[in-house]
Formats: C-alpha cells, sequence, structure tokens
C-alpha cells in the first residue's frame, strides 16, 4: 500500500463509465507517472483521487485513511494539492497574490514557503508584482505549480504540466519535480510527452480504456519493447 | 477673461457639480452591480430596488431620529440613519440569497434564469417598499442646504455667473471617495477581499486552494447590500426619495457597469462617471456659455441644446449600444474582479 492509493477505481462523469478498475499509487519522495493513449482515462483517473469526480467503486486511500468520501476542500487540507491542465492560474492576480491564494487554507506565517518556491522558480521572483494572465505558458505552469507547493503538500499532483511548453521549458520543469520529489513530496504526474516523463518516473502506469495495462518503474517500462512499440512510437 | 470665467463657472455649475454628484451615485450602484455580477456570475436587475430598500430603512430611521430631537448639525441626519440602512439591506440580501438565490445555486441555472428571477426580486421588493413607505415623493435632507450659495460666490468672485454646492452633493462626492477607496483596499489588501477575486477570476481553482465559495457568496452580497444602501440613500438625500425613480435608475446603473466593463470595479467607477456626464454634457442648453464666449453682444436664437432633457434615459442607451458594438468587453476588459 503507498502513501497515496487509488485502487480499483470505477467512475465517470455521470455517463458511461470512463475508469475501469485501474488503480494508482504514489510514495512519498516519488515520480509516479501516468501515461497512455487519449482518452485512456488519465486525467479521468487524478482527478478521481482528488475527488472532483464521483467514484463508483474503490477507493482512495492517503496514509492510510480512506478519503474516499471527503469533498476536494478536505483534501487540500490533508496535504494533497492539485494543479489542473487548464486555466490554473489566477490570470488576473499578480504571481505574489497566486501564492497567497494557494497559501489559503494556512493560518501560519507562509512567507518562508513563498521565498521557497522563489527560490525553486527564481523568474517568478522578479514577476512577483506581474498579473499570472501576462507570463508566458512555461512561466504559467511555474505559477501554477508555486501555487500548489504554498499548501506545503505531502501530495502533488499535475495534470499533463507540459501540455504547450516547448521541449527546453518542459526539460526545466521535469528537473524542477524531481527536486520537488527530492524533499520528500510524492509526485503523481499525467503526461503526453511519455517517452520524457518516463525517463524520470520511479513509477509508471500505462492505462488503456480506464485500465491499467502496464506498471513498472520508469526505466523498465521504457525498455520493454512491447511498450515502446505500442505507446512510445517505437 | 472675465467671459470665460463666466463661462466656466455656468459649466461647472451646471455640468461639473451634477456631473460628479450623478456620476458618483451611478458608480456606487453599478460597483454593486458588477460585484454581483463578478462573483455570482449574473445580472442583478434587483439591485435598483435593493437601493431604494436602503433608503427608505435610512429615511424611517431618520424620521425617528428627528423626532427624538437627534440631528446631525450642518449634516443630513440621515447620515446617522444610514447604519441602520445597510444593516438592514444586508440582513435583506442574505436572506433572499439563502431563501432564492442559493437555491438556483445548487441547482446550477444558468444566467438567464438568475436573470428572471432577479426580476421577481425587483419586482417583491418595490411592491414592498411601497407597501411600507407608500410611492410618494419624500424630502428627508435636512441641515445646511448649501457649502456654497450662487450669490456668495458671485459677492467673492465678483463674477456674473454663481457657483451652488449642495450640501448633499458634498456629501455624495465624498461618500463615494471613501467608499470606493475602502473597497479597493478591500480587494487588493486583505486575504478575504483576494479570495473574492480569486474566486471571481477562476471558481475551479479557488476551490482547489481551499477557499470556501458559501463565504465568498456571503461576504459578496454584504459588500453589495451596503453600496446599494448608501449609494440609494445619496440619491434620495440628492433628488428627493420617490420609489418610482429607483427603477429607472436600474438603466443608467447597467449601462455605466457595462461600459466600463461589467465585472470589473475599476470599469464601474469610469463607467459611472462617463454615463453622468454624458447625459449632462447632450442635455445641457449651451446658448448662455456660447454668448459668452462669442465677441460682441451676440446670443445664440435657440437654446442649442443638443437633445431635450426627456431624453435623458435615452442616452444611456445610445451608450450601451455603441459601447456593445465597438468594445463589447467595455473600457476596461471585464469579467473578473
Amino acid at each position: 500500500m503507498s502513501f497515496l492509493q487509488g485502487g480499483g477505481l470505477y467512475g465517470g462523469y455521470g455517463g458511461a463509465d470512463i475508469l475501469h478498475g485501474c488503480s494508482i499509487g504514489v510514495d512519498k519522495g516519488e515520480v509516479a507517472v501516468v501515461v497512455g493513449p487519449n482518452g485512456a482515462g488519465k486525467s479521468t483517473a487524478m482527478r478521481a483521487l482528488f475527488g472532483l469526480l464521483d467514484l463508483r467503486e474503490g477507493s482512495v486511500v492517503l496514509d492510510e485513511k480512506d478519503i474516499s468520501r471527503l469533498p476536494p476542500q478536505e483534501r487540500v487540507t490533508l496535504g494533497m494539492s492539485f494543479v489542473p491542465q487548464n486555466a490554473n492560474v489566477f490570470t488576473s492576480m499578480t504571481v505574489e497574490e497566486n501564492l497567497e491564494m494557494g497559501a489559503f487554507v494556512r493560518q501560519d506565517d507562509f512567507r518562508p514557503t513563498m521565498d521557497q518556491v522563489f527560490s525553486l522558480f527564481p523568474v517568478l521572483g522578479q514577476k512577483r508584482s506581474q498579473p499570472a494572465g501576462e507570463l508566458s505558458g512555461g512561466q504559467r505552469q511555474q505559477v501554477a505549480v508555486g501555487r500548489a507547493l504554498m499548501t506545503q503538500p505531502s501530495v502533488l499532483m499535475l495534470d499533463e504540466p507540459t501540455a504547450g511548453v516547448s521541449p527546453i521549458v518542459m526539460d526545466e520543469l521535469f528537473d524542477r519535480v524531481i527536486e520537488i520529489a527530492k524533499t520528500g513530496i510524492a509526485i503523481l504526474m499525467v503526461e503526453q510527452n511519455a517517452r520524457q516523463a518516463l525517463e524520470i518516473a520511479d513509477r509508471g502506469f500505462v492505462l488503456v480504456q480506464g485500465q491499467n495495462r502496464y506498471t513498472d518503474t520508469g526505466q523498465a517500462l521504457l525498455a520493454d519493447p512491447e511498450v515502446r512499440r505500442s505507446f512510445l512510437g517505437g | 477673461m472675465t467671459d470665460i470665467l463666466n463661462a466656466l463657472v455656468l459649466l461647472a455649475n451646471f455640468v461639473l457639480v451634477p456631473g460628479l454628484t450623478y456620476g458618483s451615485q451611478l458608480a456606487l450602484g453599478a460597483l454593486g452591480v458588477t460585484m454581483i455580477y463578478a462573483v455570482l456570475r449574473f445580472s442583478n436587475f434587483g439591485h435598483g430596488e435593493t437601493m431604494s430598500f436602503g433608503a427608505m430603512i435610512t429615511i424611517l430611521t431618520t424620521w425617528w431620529l428627528q423626532e427624538k430631537g437627534i440631528t446631525f448639525g450642518v449634516l443630513p441626519t440621515a447620515l446617522l440613519a444610514l447604519p441602520v440602512g445597510i444593516i438592514a439591506t444586508v440582513v435583506m440580501c442574505l436572506l433572499f440569497d439563502r431563501v432564492v438565490y442559493r437555491y438556483y445555486r445548487r441547482e446550477k441555472a444558468n444566467p438567464v434564469t438568475y436573470l428572471i428571477v432577479s426580476v421577481g426580486i425587483l419586482f417583491i421588493l418595490s411592491g414592498l417598499v411601497r407597501f411600507i413607505i407608500g410611492p410618494q415623493d419624500r424630502v428627508f435632507a435636512d441641515g445646511e442646504r448649501f457649502i456654497m450659495k450662487a450669490r456668495a460666490f458671485k459677492q467673492m468672485t465678483g463674477l456674473d455667473q454663481g457657483l451652488a454646492i449642495k450640501t448633499t452633493q458634498g456629501v455624495t462626492v465624498v461618500t463615494a471617495i471613501v467608499i470606493v477607496a475602502l473597497i479597493f483596499w478591500f480587494l487588493n489588501r486583505t486575504r478575504t477581499g483576494k479570495s473574492m477575486r480569486a474566486y471571481s477570476d477562476n471558481e475551479d481553482l479557488a476551490l482547489l486552494s481551499g477557499i470556501n465559495p458559501a463565504k465568498v457568496v456571503a461576504i459578496t452580497w454584504v459588500i453589495t447590500g451596503a453600496l446599494a444602501a448608501i449609494a440609494g440613500t445619496l440619491y434620495g438625500l440628492d433628488k428627493g426619495y420617490k420609489p418610482f425613480t429607483y427603477l429607472g435608475l436600474v438603466l443608467p446603473i447597467f449601462a455605466s457597469a457595462i461600459v466600463g466593463g461589467v465585472g470589473n470595479p475599476l470599469g464601474a467607477i469610469a463607467g459611472g462617471f462617463v454615463v453622468a456626464f454624458s447625459e449632462l454634457l447632450l442635455t445641457f442648453a449651451y446658448k448662455r456659455v456660447i454668448a459668452y464666449l462669442t465677441p460682441g453682444d451676440w446670443i445664440p436664437e435657440g437654446l442649442v441644446q443638443l437633445l431635450s432633457t426627456d431624453y435623458k434615459l435615452a442616452v444611456s442607451f445610445v451608450i450601451l449600444v455603441i459601447v456593445l458594438l465597438v468594445k463589447p468587453t467595455g473600457i476596461f476588459s471585464g469579467k473578473t474582479l
């Protein structure tokens, strides 16, 4: 049983099920990556773990506690943090205000955490007074990740953080992701750029039609000829 | 030289001072509309009647205070009664939200449904107000009537034209400045204010950040109710209170909010003044100003008025149409706080 573990998940957005019994988990200090073809239910699985859709069956366990029925806000207070794929920053608010909103549930002084985020993403420190909507795509993703880190989460969930950013920015972001994982945070990530993501993954999940097709370490999946042929373009 | 000064004083007396006053009233009203739009995402047509309700409670309290012999010196007693009006209006707004709007929020009703619901509340409120205070005209301004009298100004400056500033006009502008400063301080400097902006900007992300939507909605109604009571009272003080006029007031208020960029508080204020000054400048009779500015004794034959004052309301419509055609997002792009 991992630190965060979703098991036997069934559910969807009201209509037919999208998830058909998939299981996903991640431990502290690890990077887990979910890959798979379009429509495999990668993002849906992630949202299910965060409580953003109703599960018909299956359970979500965080730190040996069943949280399957908790609303997302309560999962935030338990140390889960989620970066959605789209609209993941407050565009009309400054970088600093974005981070402040990330720390909304905290009552203590969050300045040290903000300084940590600024040292992780130095460019944000320079642009702290600029509205997040005026930043480039890569910088926005940094704001989004930074906002999610403000709660000092134990689990950070990223839904396609590199969608629409250049390869250089992607490498840069993945480096930061590894850095964050090293501080003992569990990172669960859905990625389109499967090959690059699996390279940094301690655990990889290949989902197809809402079910686990392959589960292994990132390196093992990359080495598996069948996975390469079917999902990584040879 | 004195001719030019006379012309300027004439314009100040009939356009600038009334424009600033009316603009402040519209700005405060539009601010309330824009807040609801930004956070609850619907056009609240009941806002004019909410203002009327606030003004009514203030008037009733003013009468009660006057009966007790309590006045506010040179200032209108209504200012003392205003806090009661604010509290009553806030309670009323929260009550309507709890009983009516909350249901539609849970149903995830679309904005058109909300709009119709707000029209329903408009009728309930306007009936309630007429039932309690009656449909007549009420003048409840007391205290000193003028800050500056026309005659005193003439004596002071030796000009032919006088500049009169009513106490209610001064009170309106000063109150509006204080309230707007408070609102901006609240939205930009406080944690709660920022959470409102965050919710308005991106509802889903606000939820992911642990911002409690129920609290944001409640605070929005508190602010809107307070703004409505203040705007309604100031308008009534300045122009006399009559329930019917508040129905008509909804139009220039919406025009202000949309012209400025609905959902944007800065836009609401700018829009208020744009609409107010357009109405006044287009319906002002320039005859005497031109007489002063042209050499010799020539006086234009007509009134040199672009529009009859009967068309005042049409001006805000025309501005509205022009803005929607040319720049639908308004002067300041709207939609977020």
